[in-house]
């Protein structure tokens, strides 16, 4: 089931040069990215992949409210101005395209209800 | 009259089969943790399941994860884990865990963390971010050394403002905004309930929920709970970081609220938690017999008074009833509140519960909108088919 992905947690003791108090490094393992969270295959997926996934996975994008690509185009560009998203202006409108169709609100699925478009 | 949009309680094991914002929610285990309704996977944010909630103390484990930044941390090393106390100070520090322990007296609070957006899944119109159900949010007893003993150790220089606090984990790109918060000298110093906790429910904290230290601001929304700290730094001026300046900001309006759809004119720094009560049982939807006892269980908390009174209403808010309190674990927690109920008839029931303050503060019937998706804290209700 590609619901339950399991991370680990790793207790190593670790003896310190100046004290010879026994100390301890705390270190865990992420699950991989979940595969709910996938983008619809649709033409154009390649181009969001490439773009969006550098700092978060593709969850951000696919639960939320569903608004056109007009209004895709500004949250693109909320990740280009506000967060410096080094993205080209034809990759971004393929970009607005690509959400628009697959989590616009003609799209259908999911989240349904009539969306606030994003500044 | 029912609230629009508003939805108590869940069924199943993430109570997506009766909880819209649930859906497409997968259970998931991370390390440390229980398993958890996923909201995004890197960086890792985790809802805590509705039935937690029927007790006043979430355990660690089950404790909700929310990040803004990847990557996180995930490896600490003690030997070399410091917290930097430096600005406008007399003596700037680098405070090991030890030093910590050792320098400082310990204090314990019982605190609700509650993200400021928890719930932003039920907003109508709609609004982008993260689309938590009701469960991005927990109550723990925090401990550790109170704020204003580090910063005093430090001595504060005259021209002391406000305090920045970072945490260890970093920008995956250089555009965006490192994951700092500011706090107003005054409401540290005058506060002793301020701590760098490194336990949580006597434990050493998970490192999701901020592993080896974190900030705990008792009142605040999580935002300023700043997790794996790692810096502290004094300024004789107001910050103007992203994500004071730009980001967590409601509405210059008494209720942090404006018109459905609008756009607020002006905004400030989001602060206090508005009072708020949850119902965690029975599920939303569930089926029991007429003429036996039913008992409805949930929490209540607000931003810092303490509940006075926890009131159930089993006929859309005619009439209400006072439920039974919990044991009272100080101003800043999760309040347990009881209602035991007998339908007389089979039919629908619809059953809300609704919270009051010690200084009156109670919640709205219709709920409060703003851009952001923030503050949710309208009357709940869950409906009983009784047969
Ligand atoms: C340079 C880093 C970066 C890139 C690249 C990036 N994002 Fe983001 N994104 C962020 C940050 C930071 C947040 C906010 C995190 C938070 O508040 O928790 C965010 C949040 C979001 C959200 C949640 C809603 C919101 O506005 O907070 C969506 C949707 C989103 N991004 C979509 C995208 C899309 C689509 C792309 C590709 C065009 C993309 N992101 C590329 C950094 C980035």
């Amino acid at each position: 089931m590609f619901g339950k992905s399991r991370g680990a947690v790793v207790l190593l003791p670790v003896l310190l040069a100046a004290s010879s108090l026994a100390q301890t490094v705390k270190s865990i393992r992420l699950p991989d990215d979940n595969a709910l969270g996938r983008l619809k295959p649709a033409p154009g997926v390649e181009v969001v992949r490439q773009n969006c996934t550098a700092c978060h996975s593709t969850d951000y994008i696919v639960l939320q409210p569903r608004i056109d690509a007009q209004h895709w185009e500004g949250e693109v560009q909320k990740m280009i101005k506000v967060y410096g998203a080094p993205i080209s202006d034809a990759d971004a409108r393929s970009i607005s395209d690509y959400l628009g169709r697959a989590y616009g609100s003609e799209a259908g699925g999911g989240k349904q209800a009539p969306a606030r478009p994003k500044r | 009259m029912l609230p629009r949009e508003s939805w108590g309680g869940a069924s199943g094991p993430t109570g997506a089969e009766t909880d819209p914002a649930l859906v497409g929610r997968p259970l998931v285990r991370y390390p440390e943790k229980a398993d958890l309704i996923l909201l995004t996977s890197r960086p890792p944010q985790l809802e805590t399941p509705r039935r937690y909630f029927q007790r006043a103390i979430t355990p660690n484990s089950a404790f909700f994860v929310r990040y803004h930044l990847f990557p996180i941390p995930t490896r600490v090393d003690l030997g070399t884990w410091r917290l930097n106390v430096a600005g406008e100070v007399e003596r700037p520090m680098q405070l090991s865990l030890e030093d910590l322990k050792s320098k400082f007296e310990t204090t314990k609070v019982f605190a609700v963390n509650q993200c400021s957006g928890n719930s932003r899944a039920r907003f109508v119109p709609r609004v982008f971010g993260g689309q938590w159900g009701d469960g991005a949010m927990g109550n723990a007893e925090w401990s550790d050394a109170r704020l204003r003993d580090v910063l005093r150790a430090a001595g504060l220089k005259p021209g002391a403002l406000q305090v920045t606090f970072n945490g260890l984990d970093t920008p995956a790109a250089p555009g965006v905004p490192d994951f700092i918060k500011a706090l107003d000298i005054g409401r540290i110093m005058d506060d002793p309930d301020v701590i760098v906790a490194w336990e949580m429910n006597g434990q050493p904290l998970p490192m999701l929920n901020g592993y080896p230290a974190r900030l705990v601001v008792p009142g605040w929304y999580s935002t300023y709970w700043v997790k794996h700290l790692s810096e502290i730094t004094v300024l004789d001026h107001i910050f103007d970081g992203f994500w004071m300046a730009k980001a967590y900001r409601i509405p210059d309006t008494p209720s942090g609220g404006i018109e459905p759809g609008a756009t607020p004119t002006r905004t400030v720094p989001i602060t206090r938690m508005k009072v708020r009560s949850i119902i965690a049982w029975p599920e939303n939807g569930s089926r029991v017999p007429a003429r036996r006892p039913v008992t409805l269980k949930g929490v209540a908390f607000d931003g810092g008074y303490g509940i006075s009174e926890v009131y159930v209403s089993s006929d859309r808010g005619s009439t209400w009833n006072s439920a039974q309190l919990g044991e009272d674990l100080g101003r800043y927690s999760f309040r347990e509140w009881s209602s035991t109920c007998t339908p007389a008839r089979p039919g629908t029931y619809h059953l809300m519960v609704r919270a009051v303050s010690r200084v009156g503060e109670s919640q709205p019937l219709e709920p409060l909108w703003n851009p952001a998706g923030y503050m949710r804290n309208v009357v709940e209700a869950v409906h009983l088919e009784v047969v």
